[in-house]
């Protein structure tokens, strides 16, 4: 089997968009594992696919039946999949399963995938936010609070366990082709709501180039942290509207009702522990990792738009 | 037809599209900077100024060939008026400086973001959090600032304090060495006269919320104003202590106040 000579790399969430553009990046080079706790993928002949929790036992298996080398950590549960209280399970706990596995199967290198989210929505925000910047997000939400512990915990064993060789990427907003986050979710939509008043500015990245980003981290190995980001920024309100949303105006005083309709109105795309982030900018620099990796991304904010401004004229979307 | 688009077909001349083209500022693929800043924003707002600036304050702006053409820079400037039309003349006169023209970046209070409308329109324009960090990194991305280190103590000024430079932060002070910028001192003289105020309602002011509740005008006064740009003062670290900080301030503070006194030498009244 040719698959034997290739270094062996699993991927986690390898059932969604981002993953499918990494493995067929890495698939040249690199014997892939797919993991997926939603369902098992079906990719190319000859790759390994599993359906599997990791927090469960069986997990363990695709350690002692294959030589993983490297993790790339892609597979969260989304924001709106599930209760916080899962989305903890899944998201910490598991992932605090996987860096022991990884631990004890000596595997050389990790990369895991966070979320610019982890930084908070606040009217205090400074633009241009280093990885240094303190992660405040549960200090708005419950909701978020497995995003920042899964960064608190990939740091302790980053510190912990160096010849891991972690690196944790924060990028700002996926978007693109085949994308289910929340975000997308809601570009995806005919209508957009905004909050009267506010329109905060946004960094999106295409899941080209977000991939290509997570390739360039594997393949360098250099640990640490680093936001990923254009160096082009947009407003909420007009990338709605470049996107062919109907902006839907929701008031945005008192402070609770925009929360209140969202829940009433169990919206996925702008669900009400986000709704900071459609008020107050969050925008992260992105210059160490394109300075340390070499990284420059391709995909225009134009590009992304066009997506779903095309597709929704084609009635796809 | 957005809001935007309407405005800007109704108030913007190509004489002002053309003025704002030619400000050497980098901006995204939308027009939009890391903090908000928006081109098409800015034509609008410059084109509001213009009759302002041009007809009602009839500005009269000397010294703008110290402004460099590009690279960091802070402006130290007197603070007055009640209301902050001094920071908005300062940037008109900056970005149509005939010599180079600059966009200038004005802090605001801590409280603006959360205010609807009126945060995200200030950030549009150009102003951004008035935060440290906020500021250092506008310098290394070579953006001009405009400070005025007396705060509400110099806008809040009453009229028995006119033109008397109040204490100054020493915050400016620290940036300007840190980052190795250098301060273009600014002396404004006429903002004074625009709001005289002879007195504050501190109970109505603490009521609001409001850091002063001047007595005054109903509306800005007409009165003549005229900017003083000094030449670029340059200070060098290390720091060795606040007291080091504080005497290299007051070099800043000496600039502004001479700046000052020769505008109300060279004008022989409010309106004139």
């Amino acid at each position: 089997m040719i698959h034997k000579h290739k270094p062996e790399v699993l991927v986690t969430g390898a059932g969604g968009s981002l993953a499918q553009y990494v493995i067929n990046e890495l698939k040249k080079d690199y014997h892939v594992v797919l993991v997926d706790f939603r369902r098992r993928v079906q990719m190319d002949e000859g790759m390994s696919s599993y359906r599997v929790e990791y927090s469960k036992r069986g997990f363990e298996d695709i350690f002692r039946k294959h030589k993983i080398e490297a993790v790339i950590h892609l597979g969260r549960m989304g924001l709106y999949e599930s209760t916080h209280r899962n989305r903890y399970n899944h998201n910490v706990l598991g992932t605090q399963r996987l860096l022991d596995l990884a631990h004890k199967y000596a595997v050389k290198k990790v990369v895991v995938l966070s979320t610019y989210y982890v930084y908070g929505a606040s009217p205090y925000n400074p633009a241009l936010l280093t990885e240094e910047a303190p992660l405040k997000a549960s200090e708005l939400t419950m909701d978020l609070v497995d995003s920042v512990e899964l960064e608190n915990l990939a740091n302790i064993y980053l510190w912990k366990y160096p010849e891991l060789n972690i690196t944790i990427l924060r990028p700002c907003n996926i978007a693109g082709p085949g994308v289910l986050n929340s975000l997308s979710l809601l570009l995806s939509s005919k209508m957009a709501p905004v909050l009267m008043g506010f329109s905060p500015m946004m960094q999106f990245i295409h899941v080209e180039d977000a991939a290509h980003a997570i390739v360039l981290a594997f393949k360098q190995n250099k640990p640490g942290i680093y936001n990923v980001a254009t160096d082009d920024w947009v407003s909420y309100q007009e990338a709605a509207t470049q996107c062919g949303c109907r902006r839907m105006p929701i008031p945005s005083i008192p402070e609770g009702l925009p929360r209140m309709i969202s829940k009433r109105m169990n919206w996925k795309g702008w669900p009400a522990y986000l709704v900071n982030y459609y008020k107050y900018p969050v925008i992260i620099d992105g210059g160490l990792f394109n300075k340390t990796f070499g990284f420059k991304p391709q995909r225009s904010l134009d590009d992304i738009f066009s997506y779903y401004r095309e597709k929704k004229e084609m009635g796809i979307l | 037809m957005s809001v935007r688009t309407f405005l800007k077909n109704l108030l913007v001349s190509s004489e002002t599209e053309a003025a704002v083209d030619k400000i050497p500022k980098p901006v995204g693929s939308f027009g939009y900077d890391p903090w908000g800043y928006n081109t098409e924003v800015v034509k609008i707002a410059m084109s509001v100024m213009r009759p302002i600036y041009e007809d009602y304050f009839r500005v009269e702006a000397f010294g703008l060939e110290h402004i460099p053409e590009k690279g960091r820079l802070l402006i130290i400037a007197n603070h007055s008026g009640q209301l902050p039309f001094d920071g908005s003349l300062v940037s008109y006169a900056m970005a149509t400086n005939p010599h180079n023209p600059r966009a200038i970046r004005v802090m605001v209070e801590r409280w603006f973001p959360t205010i609807p409308f009126v945060g995200n329109l200030f950030n549009e324009m150009g102003a951004v959090l008035g935060d440290p960090i906020n500021c250092a990194k506008m310098l290394r991305n070579d953006e001009a600032i405009i400070v005025f280190p007396e705060g509400v103590r110099g806008s809040g000024k009453t009229w028995d304090k006119r033109y008397k430079l109040q204490r100054f932060g020493l915050g400016f002070m620290h940036l300007a060495i840190t980052e190795n910028t250098p301060i273009i001192p600014v002396g404004i003289v006429g903002c004074e006269e625009t709001m005289p105020t002879p007195f504050h309602l501190k109970r109505l002011a603490r009521l609001f919320g409001m850091p002063y509740f001047p007595v005054t005008t109903p509306i800005p006064l007409p009165a003549k104003v005229r900017l003083y740009f000094g030449e670029p003062m340059t200070f060098a670290g290390p720091i060795t202590g606040e007291d080091d900080v504080a005497v290299k301030v007051e070099q800043v503070k000496d600039e502004i106040n001479k700046l000052i006194q020769r505008g109300l030498q060279e004008r022989s009244g409010w309106f004139e």
